[in-house]
């Protein structure tokens, strides 16, 4: 054991000298090396943190909410049809809901308006989400107008903001008195935005929905079960543009790695010779190889992880920023919960440090079993 | 030592560029002797010297070391007789570039995986007995031509072997160096290691310390003495 | 004999223990609990509860990005099946993936 431990020691010693020897071109291979593992890190670890809270956020959501469609389109709940949907076994409490988007002119941003079912507003005040209060410069006490569609100015009073902890599902929320939200859009009396269903029991969820798209053939029932499933499949990572552009990287690198690993210049045939000459056995160089593109693959796979870990839940993902921010202007702003996915670390792990390690070998096969006596033949 | 049977070499066998470089060789070399292999170039002594070093095999014939068939050995077995048998110093040294002299001559241990201490201390040893201590950390390309024959030389006797094989020793040396060579294989010889080397340099095959030339041509031995 | 530099091996092999010993580091602390968090993210369930949010305010620039859940079925190209895609995040948002059941006897739309 100590035998065998202190020879691989010894091929760990010359495959560092060897490469010390191509220091620029190997230390710029591990480099981008370690940046591809990085980013590639960085993507799945973010996404995978992000759908994680996104289950453990929305698992709170109404289990159905129902749409009323039109010509395809998403159109206003009318008068009556929420009595239309009438009494449906395992419907807890079903309630209208009134929210809608509105473009603020002033810093080029969306907002959502939405009224909450409790009442817990009063006429000409506002809750104003995180976001609000960094672009506008909100506080409690503050007094904003926004001009309405129709073109009248509306003015209210900040009442309070939402706490900064809850960003992530509620940066951009404009609360208010479904009276003020009335006015505002010119919302029609008794129409609302959808409807809101809570089903007690999960198993009878489908059920509903089947009966409410039977009772109402206009409308279209979303399951919380979709939604989350949804939030699942939306950051599934080989979907992201962030693979779409790096894949053209990954590409470079592949050649690269390719052209420095499976190449063997004439100068390492030439050293394979000569120890195979001086008693190394095929075994023993091979051996060696395989030290080269373990010590590579293996830091770069490491550095870049780590890298990617502190970058993604210790400096908020900052390098991500103006991807995923694309053209918005509110962005919220939020720590994720450190998740780590096992089986993402693993096929990471296997398709960043094997292809290499590979790459590293083959060739050394071609020239390992070459006589040692070429050598001499010079 | 060493007994040759019967020996041919072919390269590219079954091509039209076949060339037998020996063609029935049979020889004897004895243990604790100097034996100098003689010869135009192309006669076939680097590749004589490859087959009775173990660095390739015969195309037919038998090679037996200290009476053992080692012919049709596999590489592996090949290689570790190699390795605690034969020391080899080439005609262009092989030294490999941007390493230290000190790690050139321990480089041929390394398969063993003997622990570094024992390593270093012989390697510091022989660097002392050839007069290379102080050059011991430099990188063997800034070494001169005698330095780094006598790096090889070192290198070579770095897992003790009972042979040593040189293939045109003082080719690339000048007059004074190839006399230091000499000396050097005087004292190698008085240890009783036994020396096979080939060489057309006179100062070599005419040397003293040579106890045996042997004259080949084409491939076959001519003159034995 | 003069003092011996670092064998190369022992920096590369201290140097993987390391990096290793920092990647280990990294699973250790995504195991562990975090109290705050937690009630953070109660918080913030409760705040979806009450005011029934469907979606997360990630993408606030158009409104299939902002509430992908609750967009038209062809929301991804809002106006015309031709149209290109508007921002960024529409490539990171396909659309939402309704089950077959609902579908069929929701709105042939």
């Amino acid at each position: 054991m100590k035998l065998w431990f202190e020879k691989q020691r010894y091929l760990i010693d010359f495959t560092l000298a060897s490469m010390a020897r191509r220091k620029a071109r190997n230390l710029g291979l591990l480099g981008v090396y370690t940046v591809l593992v990085f980013v590639l890190a960085s993507v799945a670890l973010y996404t995978h943190a992000l759908r994680v809270e996104a289950a453990k956020v929305l698992a709170a959501s109404p289990e159905v909410i129902l749409q009323r469609l039109v010509a395809g389109r998403h159109d206003l709940i009318p008068p009556g049809y929420l009595e239309k949907v009438g009494r449906i076994r395992g419907v807890q409490k079903k309630e209208g809901r009134l929210w809608g988007y509105y473009y603020d002119a002033v810093v080029k941003a969306n907002y959502t308006f939405m009224v909450p079912n409790d009442a817990s507003i009063a006429k000409g005040e506002i809750v104003v989400g995180p976001a609000l209060e960094r672009s506008r410069g909100l506080a409690a006490g503050n007094g904003i107008s926004f001009r309405s569609y129709s073109g009248k100015l509306h003015t209210f009073i900040v009442a309070s903001v939402l706490p900064q902890a809850s960003e992530i599902a509620s940066a951009d929320l404009v609360l208010m008195h479904e009276e003020d939200f009335r006015a505002f859009f010119d919302y029609p009396v008794g129409h609302y935005t959808d409807i809101a269903l809570s089903v007690a029991n999960p198993l009878e969820v489908r059920n509903v929905a089947l009966k409410l798209a039977a009772a109402l053939p206009d409308s279209r029932p979303i399951l919380r079960d979709e939604v989350l499933r949804t939030y699942a499949s939306i950051f599934d990572w080989r979907e992201g543009i962030v693979l779409a552009l790096l894949s053209a990287a990954i590409l470079a690198f592949g050649i690269l790695a390719w052209e420095k690993a499976s190449g063997l210049s004439a100068d390492e045939k030439r050293e394979i010779g000569i120890l195979k000459a001086i008693g190394w056995e095929t075994g023993d160089i091979i051996k060696m190889k395989f030290w080269e593109g373990l010590l590579i693959s293996l830091t770069a796979f490491l550095a870049g992880f780590v890298a990617a870990y502190l970058h993604v839940f210790y400096f908020a993902a900052t390098l991500f920023e103006p991807v995923l921010k694309g053209w918005a202007v509110l962005y919220p702003e939020f720590r994720l919960t450190p998740h780590i996915d096992g089986l993402q670390v693993a096929t990471l792990f296997f398709f960043t440090v094997f292809p290499y390690a590979a790459a590293v070998l083959a060739p050394i096969w071609k020239a390992a079993i070459t006589d040692p006596d070429a050598v001499m033949r010079g | 030592m060493i007994e040759l049977a019967g020996i041919r070499k072919a390269f590219n066998q079954g091509q039209h560029n076949e060339y037998w470089a020996l063609n029935g060789i049979d020889l004897a070399i004895e243990a604790n002797k100097v034996t100098a292999l003689r010869g135009p170039s192309g006669s076939g002594k680097t590749t004589l010297l490859t087959l009775v070093g173990c660095l390739a095999r015969p195309t037919e014939g038998r090679v037996r070391l200290k009476g053992e068939d080692i012919s049709g050995l596999p590489e592996r077995f090949l290689t570790d007789i190699r390795r605690r048998t034969f020391g080899f110093v080439f005609q262009q040294f092989n030294l490999i570039k941007g390493l230290s002299a000190l790690d050139n001559i321990i480089l041929p241990a390394y398969p063993t995986g003997e622990p570094r201490r024992e390593l270093l201390e012989r390697a510091e040893a022989l660097l002392a007995r050839l007069n290379l201590g102080h050059r011991r950390e430099a990188k063997v390309e800034w070494l001169s031509g005698g330095e780094q024959q006598r790096v090889a030389i070192c290198r070579a006797l770095i897992n003790d072997p009972e042979a040593l094989i040189a293939d045109e020793p003082t080719a690339n040396l000048d007059t004074h160096l190839a006399k230091e060579f000499m000396a050097i294989l005087e004292g190698l010889a008085g240890e009783g290691r036994t020396i096979l080397l080939t060489s057309h340099d006179p100062l070599v095959t005419e040397s003293a310390v040579v106890d045996r030339g042997v004259e080949m041509r084409d491939g076959q031995i001519v003159d034995d003495r | 004999m003069r003092p011996m530099r670092p064998r190369p091996s022992t920096l590369a092999l201290l140097l993987l223990m390391l990096a290793t010993a920092a990647f280990a580091a990294t699973l250790l602390d995504a195991a562990v609990p975090r109290e705050q968090r937690e009630a953070e993210l109660n918080a913030t369930r409760a705040l979806v509860a009450r005011l029934g949010l469907t979606d997360l305010a990630l993408f606030t620039e158009a409104r299939y990005t902002r509430h992908p859940s609750q967009a038209d079925l062809h929301s991804a190209f809002q106006d015309h099946p031709l149209a290109l895609e508007h921002f960024p995040t529409g490539s990171l948002l396909p659309p939402p993936r309704y089950e077959i059941v609902v579908r069929e006897t929701a709105l042939p739309d």
